[in-house]
């Protein structure tokens, strides 16, 4: 009786312990998104630098590419950014970019001042891409195999960490 | 009356200023917006994660309550318009999660917890019951002084309990 009197808060408070080792390193704002091992919601939207032409998932089937979502009044998208130019003077892998609800002069100017390492964008004006796919931080970042399937998503800008520890080896995995 | 009045048109100027919903369009449906707004109130705001999606004020949940009108007009039903939601974003958006095997906890977890304590009651009450009974032996002669002092009488018996000063007691 006197083992269990001792013992039970002990074993509460380890408990406690336990749940906040957990809880306390999760971010809540990255919220698990239920897309992933799902097709590449379909859309047509025109480009964000040839307004008459447009871009549709369906044109990078067969390849292992990447999907970012940017805006010009992002501003962790900046922090992201020379990752992806670097990432596309590598040649890596392709990048398309989603230009959410942005203005067209704005974007293309963006990209002028900061380079642009995007096959293509997107231009989503409206955001309704955006809700098909989830956003609600941008930047985020989807790595879409060449079946058109998500097979990842970031939430928020990549880090150096983030893409050597696992949208690389990811990529390499999808390409082999 | 009058103080009263005035928080009360204070509280529902308030109401309308936090409504991210209220006057958002020029010419609202009263029907569509009520079901907006009971829809979006089980809705979270995936920005601010805190505010339902009928309260935000956040570009997204601005966003998404134009899908849900439109969604409305288009004849879907709420199931219709929730399932879009939790196919974007996942079962986080909905403030009443589905029972699964990962909501199991949060679903369970109170009662557990109320039963746990209701155990630890039941057994603290118990035990203090049976130590009682065991320990307070009494003379037949002091039952008597008790139960005299109880009924108010002075007491009689050769052990006299401390004088007391009336009133003292509470």
């Amino acid at each position: 009786m006197k083992a269990l009197r001792f013992a039970a808060p002990l074993v509460i408070f380890l408990l406690l312990v336990g749940f906040f080792a957990v809880g306390l390193k999760r971010d809540p704002k990255e919220v698990p998104s239920p897309l992933i091992g799902k097709a590449a919601p379909a859309f047509t939207l025109t480009q964000l630098h040839e307004e008459k032409l447009v871009f549709t998932p369906v044109d990078m089937k067969g390849k292992v590419w990447m999907l970012n979502v940017w805006a010009s009044w992002c501003v962790s998208c900046r922090v992201e950014h020379p990752l992806l130019v670097e990432m596309s003077r590598r040649k890596l892998v392709p990048i398309v970019g989603l230009n959410y609800k942005d203005r067209r002069e704005d974007g293309v100017q963006w990209l002028a001042k900061f380079g642009n390492p995007y096959t293509l964008s997107a231009f989503d004006v409206e955001g309704r891409v955006g809700i098909d796919y989830g956003v609600y931080g941008v930047p985020e970042t989807f790595v879409i195999d060449k079946m058109g399937v998500i097979r990842h998503k970031q939430i928020g800008p990549i880090t150096p960490e983030s893409l050597e520890k696992v949208i690389l080896p990811l990529i390499e995995k999808l390409n082999a | 009356m009058k103080t009263r009045i005035a928080i009360g048109a204070l509280a529902l100027a308030a109401s309308q200023l936090v409504h991210g919903q209220a006057s958002e369009i020029a010419k609202p449906d009263p029907l569509v917006e009520s079901r907006l707004r009971s829809l979006g109130e089980e809705l979270r705001c995936l920005v601010c994660q805190n505010q339902t999606i009928a309260d935000s004020n956040a570009p997204l949940a601005h966003d998404l309550r134009t899908q849900i009108r439109e969604q409305i007009a288009r004849g879907r039903s709420d199931g219709d318009i929730r399932d879009y939601m939790v196919e974007r974003y996942g079962d986080f958006v909905l403030y009443r999660p589905p029972l699964r095997s990962t909501t199991v906890l949060l679903w369970l977890g109170p009662f557990a917890l109320l039963l746990g304590g209701a155990g630890v009651f039941v057994y603290t009450v118990r035990r203090r019951r049976s130590v009682a009974a065991k320990e307070l032996p009494i003379s037949a002669q002091r039952r008597e002084t008790i139960e005299a002092l109880l009924d108010g009488a002075e007491p009689t018996s050769s052990a006299p309990a401390p004088a007391r000063k009336k009133g003292a007691s509470a």
